[in-house]
């Protein structure tokens, strides 16, 4: 056997190797940006734990890693300017508010070898009229995760949850908690009519005296720590803490008067430092492989049908309804549609409920 | 003085001007001039304004209750080094984060907690009882939180005290009760309304402690002006929340320099 003959048949096995442990990405660093510094500003629990690390290898630049509890949090910063950041996460509501306030730099998709990759259904959206300034990240819906002993029956709605006797926690995502009361009271989530928002208003506050906490989206984690018994959460959330106890303790379920469905989407804000870098991270997490890690782990729809179409993600997650719906549950699924002249009128019932829920 | 100009006044004026004006775009402070956000801070946000001091004085008449008996318990060591160990006792907390120390308190109350365990343990109780998001909850971590506040100064003016007073008092046919309400209580006021001062006034601005172990029935006007600032973005609002709480605060600052440094002996 030739040197070279060797050569090739000790890389031959180390990559049969590599592929029986993992299906390793191929995806490759275009060269030139070694050194460099990136700024990720995301949402907690919201993608895979050697995602950043795997990425810092590959291209030999060192990423900053700050996450958000709630998007207002994250469009706050931004309006009062951005620090840094070169990408962002905003759900399709608040893409919608930054594109409309000048806060995205365009996406220049000629940069983003991967975009293939991206199922259609999740491109050219109305928010974003041909992914001028959007790459969809993940997708979910807001519903009921819930503590299937201590509730002792299953919940399939949200008036289960407004009528329960016991704790109970919301969400401060106040379009799509306060759209949740109005699918549950038969009113369009996204009514402008002031009577309407009135009459969530008060049903929220008549419904409202079993919640103890409104949370920033860690419910999932007073859930696990026994101090609620049903959280309003998003879908994979409720999921992650399912597969991590390993238990049959807990459930989560999209309430039969409808929910919130969003999308989630990678941006560049106005400000960023490093723009050609974002650009460059964006094609990586589009990586079928990368994307696949992602979507297993924070255990959120992917909208990357290469990775779909290559059997990468779990099939337990790809059959479970409460991720990838059916047609007939997404028949009954909402998004929260922006508009600038409700965003007012909504935080302010929101901020005058809060005041009046509760024991 | 000019650092006091700087980053004192100066964004002081901000907030005092933003409060006068219409929210625009983004949350940020546009004309005309409006009463709006004062009305509205009054109208709707009132109730939580009067639990918020009803919070504060609960908090500090709890710190008085525990804090008087532990500063006369230190200073009336004989011995320099027990005083000294006491007192480091007192403000070794602080050598600790304080939402780490809020988080443990936390683990202590929740429902699944060390101190629920116990009760049912021990018979007490059937169920766990909802200890977390509760008022008294709230109350609780303001009490642990600024405890030491309320302890120092009281501890200084007992230290200062003079032994020989007491023992006139008692010559002169005091017996103790007599002589702690006549001679050592009016002596150490300055101490207590200095104390009672420096917990009333933190107390009122909270935002951490009614955020972790408040929820709903502990929401506090620090968390009001913080929510309207960092998720809703709406700047006038937040400050016109601010301002009265600025104001109320002034009038207990105002209180401290009344009685606080007056009569020290």
């Amino acid at each position: 056997m030739s040197p070279r003959a060797l050569l090739n048949a000790a890389v031959a096995a180390a990559l049969a190797l590599g592929a029986a442990a993992h299906a390793e990405s191929e995806w490759t660093c275009p060269s030139g940006f070694a050194g460099q510094t990136l700024s990720v500003y995301n949402w907690t629990t919201y993608i895979a734990d050697d995602t950043v690390t795997n990425f810092e290898a590959a291209c030999g630049v060192r990423v900053i890693y700050d996450t958000y509890p709630g998007e207002d949090d994250m469009l706050a910063r931004m309006r009062q300017g951005n620090p840094g950041y070169d990408i962002a996460v905003p759900s399709d509501r608040v893409v919608a508010i930054m594109i409309e306030e000048g806060l995205l730099v365009p996406v220049d998709l000629d940069l983003i070898p991967n975009w293939g990759n991206l199922d259609p259904t999740f491109l050219d959206l109305d928010f974003d009229p041909g992914n001028r300034y959007s790459v969809p990240y993940q997708w979910g819906t807001l519903g009921i995760g819930y503590h299937v002993g201590r509730v002792g029956f299953e919940v399939t709605s949200w008036m289960d949850m407004f009528t329960y006797d016991g704790p109970v926690s919301w969400i401060e995502d106040i379009r799509a908690m306060m759209g949740s009361a109005a699918v549950a009271m038969g009113i369009d989530p996204n009514t402008g009519d002031p009577e309407e928002i009135d009459a969530i208003q008060r049903f929220m506050i008549d419904h409202g005296s079993n919640v103890v906490y409104i949370n920033q989206d860690d419910g999932q984690e007073l859930l696990l720590r026994g101090e609620v018994d049903i959280v309003v959460e998003y879908s994979g959330d409720i999921f992650q803490i399912m597969d991590e106890c390993e238990c049959d303790d807990f459930a989560f379920v999209i309430p039969a008067e409808g929910a919130n469905f969003w999308v989630d989407n990678l941006v560049i804000p106005v400000g960023a430092s490093n723009v050609p870098l974002a650009h460059v991270f964006l094609d990586y997490l589009l990586d079928p492989v990368v994307a696949a890690d992602i979507a297993n782990y924070t255990a959120y729809g992917s909208p990357n049908q290469a990775a779909v179409d290559a059997g990468l993600i779990d099939e337990e997650l790809l059959t479970n309804p409460g991720i990838y719906p059916d047609a007939e549950t997404e028949e009954r699924l909402f998004r929260v549609l922006q508009d600038s002249t409700l965003e007012q009128r909504y935080n302010d019932a929101w901020d005058e409920l809060k005041i009046f829920v509760g024991r | 003085m000019a650092w006091l100009v700087l980053f004192f006044l100066l964004p002081l004026l901000f907030v005092g001007v933003a409060s006068f004006m219409t929210r625009g775009a983004g949350g940020q402070p546009i004309q005309p001039w409006t009463l709006d956000h004062y009305q509205r801070t009054f109208d709707v946000f009132g109730p939580v304004i009067w639990r918020t001091l009803g919070f504060a004085a609960l908090t500090t008449a709890l710190c008085l209750m525990v804090g008087y008996p532990t500063a006369m318990y230190i200073a009336s060591r004989q011995r320099p080094a027990v005083r000294l160990v006491l007192l480091f006792l007192v403000l070794l907390p602080f050598w600790t984060n304080f939402l780490v120390r809020t988080y443990a308190l936390i683990t202590i109350v929740q429902r699944e907690g060390l101190l629920n365990e116990w009760l049912v343990r021990l018979g007490l109780v059937q169920d766990p009882v909802q200890m977390l998001f509760t008022p008294t909850a709230v109350v609780l971590g303001l009490v642990y939180g600024y405890l030491p506040f309320m302890v120092l100064p009281i501890y200084a003016a007992v230290e200062r005290l003079d032994r020989r007073y007491v023992e006139a008092a008692n010559d002169l046919g005091a017996n103790d009760w007599r002589a702690f309400w006549r001679v050592i209580w009016p002596l150490t006021l300055p101490g207590v309304v200095a104390g009672s001062m420096l917990v009333f006034i933190p107390a009122i601005g909270a935002f951490v402690t009614p955020d972790l172990m408040g929820g709903t029935g502990g929401l506090m006007i620090g968390n009001l002006v913080q929510s309207q600032f960092r998720g809703r973005g709406n700047v006038p609002l937040g400050s016109a929340i601010s301002m009265v709480l600025l104001v109320i605060v002034f009038v207990g600052v105002l209180v401290y320099a009344r009685w606080g440094e007056r009569g020290d002996p």
